[in-house]
Parts: structure tokens; sequence; C-alpha cells
């Protein structure tokens, strides 16, 4: 019963891990796929594992994750264009192939009724595991620290950045302000502002538009008009051409 | 036995998604899915079986994927910081 449970909740989620087009998704998903799996490992008797899971992958591993895609930028999406051709059908092919040879290999398994761990966590999960883990495997643990420790000296050497130039003061910045163009602050979108959208140009007070007050990121964009619901369906030049009458009548 | 059987879909799923998708982001959680995959099967070989080194593996299995994680996702960053992209046809320098 909960592995039906399990299965209907993790491979629809692992699939949807797979196709869905946004990172941010996909993450989700994963961590659907990863919290079934830690009810799997409890139905199995691995109370510790499962604990484990929870902590470890959905907690840390995943939030890393989460983390770096908001380093790298949630928007990247995929795009669906094939670089070599033929990939994804071959991908198919494998994929049946796969599935195909691991369950002959599975079919021809005879396994009897599972025995169950009763014998081995009668003194609980955690004893048992570090009885075995602090005499068979003590090696293979004490290792594990220096794999763990490489790891994180390769993490702190790999995104270390050495500066190039000094950092600018704040006398510098400051000199380099007044020497620019535009010493004052540019005008934030919110002057005069009449759309709750920061891809509005704000309005000076003498009514004209200013192409300042738009993020480049955002100016460079084009046609986002489609995504503005208070527009009803003007364009932006149109709808800011409407925005400078109403001012000036204001004025007048 | 079913617990197997769910391992070897959740792997084939994961070997579909590392060879299907381009976000380097993506196909390391691909990679991550089919460590988790295994870690299923050991786990459920060691409740068949009665023993606990199943269960010890996995957790080695589990040390060794958060070093793994931190190291590649390192390597995604770099990457990131010096191309502006985390596709992984990209980073092709060493192709031929």
């Amino acid at each position: 019963m909960i592995f039906w449970l399990i299965a209907i909740a993790s491979v629809p989620a692992a699939l949807g891990m797979v196709f869905v087009r946004k990172a941010v998704h996909s993450a989700l998903l994963l961590a659907v796929v990863m919290l079934s799996l830690a009810v799997s490992y409890a139905a199995l008797e691995a109370p510790f594992l499962a604990f484990v899971q929870v902590i470890v992958y959905t907690g840390a591993v995943l939030m890393l994750f989460l983390f770096v895609m908001m380093l790298v930028g949630v928007s990247s999406t995929d795009s669906l264009v094939e670089t070599i051709r033929g990939q994804r059908l071959a991908t198919g092919i494998i994929a049946v192939a796969f599935i195909a040879l691991l369950s002959a290999g599975l079919g021809k398994v005879v396994l009897g009724s599972a025995k169950g761990l009763q014998a081995a966590n009668s003194d609980g999960n955690v004893m048992g595991l570090a009885r075995v883990l602090f005499t068979k495997y003590v090696f293979a643990f004490e290792v594990t620290s220096a794999l763990l420790i490489t790891a994180a000296l390769g993490a702190m050497v790999l995104t270390h950045r050495e500066r190039t130039t000094p950092k600018a003061t704040q006398k510098q910045l400051s000199q380099e302000r007044f020497l620019g163009d535009h010493p004052t602050p540019l005008p934030g979108p919110g002057t005069y502002a009449r759309h709750n959208s920061v891809d509005m140009p704000a309005l000076l007070p003498d009514g004209t538009a200013s192409e300042l007050s738009v993020n480049p990121v955002l100016a460079r964009r084009a046609s986002t008009a489609s995504l503005h619901a208070d527009l009803h369906g003007k364009s932006e030049q149109e709808a800011i051409a409407e925005d400078v009458a109403a001012v000036k009548e204001i004025e007048k | 036995m079913n617990y197997l059987i769910l391992s070897a879909i959740l792997f084939t799923i994961g070997a579909v998604g590392v060879l299907v998708r381009r976000n380097a982001i993506v196909v390391f959680m691909c990679v991550e899915l089919m460590l988790n995959a295994t870690n299923l099967a050991f786990v459920s070989f060691s409740h068949q079986h009665g023993n606990l080194d199943g269960q010890i593996i996995a957790f080695f299995v589990m040390v060794v994927a958060a070093a793994e994680v931190v190291v590649g996702l390192a390597i995604i960053m770099a990457i990131f910081r010096s191309r502006r992209s985390s596709s992984v046809d990209d980073a092709n320098l060493l192709k031929y």
C-alpha cells in the first residue's frame, strides 16, 4: 500500500523534473522525489537514512541547487532545439533498451520473502548502523573525512576570485559621479507614475517621459506590452502618450 | 522487489534527463536522481537480506554525493562567471 503511494508520487515527479522547462520547477519536483524516497526508507526499516535523506538532500543539497540557480539566473530556460540531430530519438531508444535490460535482469532474480531488519535493529537502527560503521567500515569512514575536506577546499578555490583592479574608494566614486554627465540620482519609475510597473518610464515634472528611469535591461526588451493588464491592449508608446497628455492637462 | 523496479525506473528517468537536458544545473539534478535511485536499491537489498551493510553503503553514497554537489556547483559557477551561460553546449573548448 505505502509502496504504491510512493511510486505514484515519485515517478510522475521524476518525469516532470526531466521534461519541465524551468530549472526551478525541476528542483521543486526533485524535492518531491527525494521526500518520497525518504518515506520509502522509513518503510524499509531505515529510519536513520530517512532522516538523513530529508536533512542532507532536501535540506542542504536542494537548497544549494536553488541558491546557485538564483545566482545563475532563474529565467535561464533551456531552448528546445536539438543540437545533435536525432539525439532525442536515440535517447528514447537507449532508455527503452536500458529499462528492458534492467527488468530482464530483475525478472530472473528469485527473492524469497524479505528477512526484515528486526534482528539487526534490535538495539535501534542508529546503534546497529554505528556498530557496523565503526568496526567493519571504519577505514572508509576515515577516508570520507579527507574527501569532505578536499571538497570544501576545492569549492573555495573554484569560487575564489582575485581582484584585478583596486576597489574604488568613496572619494573616487564621488569624483566620477560629479565629472560625469548626471550628478543627481536617476529618476525612479515612480515619479508621477500612472502604471505600477518598472518597465513604464517615469513622467518628469514638465510632462515628458524620461527613458533614464527605466532599467536598461528592461528597456532593451522589446514588446513587454502584452504582459501588462492595465494597458488594455494599447502599445506602450500609446499609453505613454496618453499619460503625457493627462499630466499636461493638469498643469494647464 | 517492487522497490527494486521503482529504483530501476527512477535511474532510467535520471539517465534520460542527463542525455536530453542542456542546462548544466538540471543535468546535475538528474545525476542526483540517479544516485538516489541506487540508494533506494541498496536500502531495499538491506531490508531483503536482513543486514545493515546496504544502509551503510547508501550512507556513503550520500556523503560522496554531497561532496560532488559542492564541487560541481562551484565548477558551474566558475564557468557561468567566465562565459555567462549555464548550458553544457557552450563549454566546448576541449572539443577538437
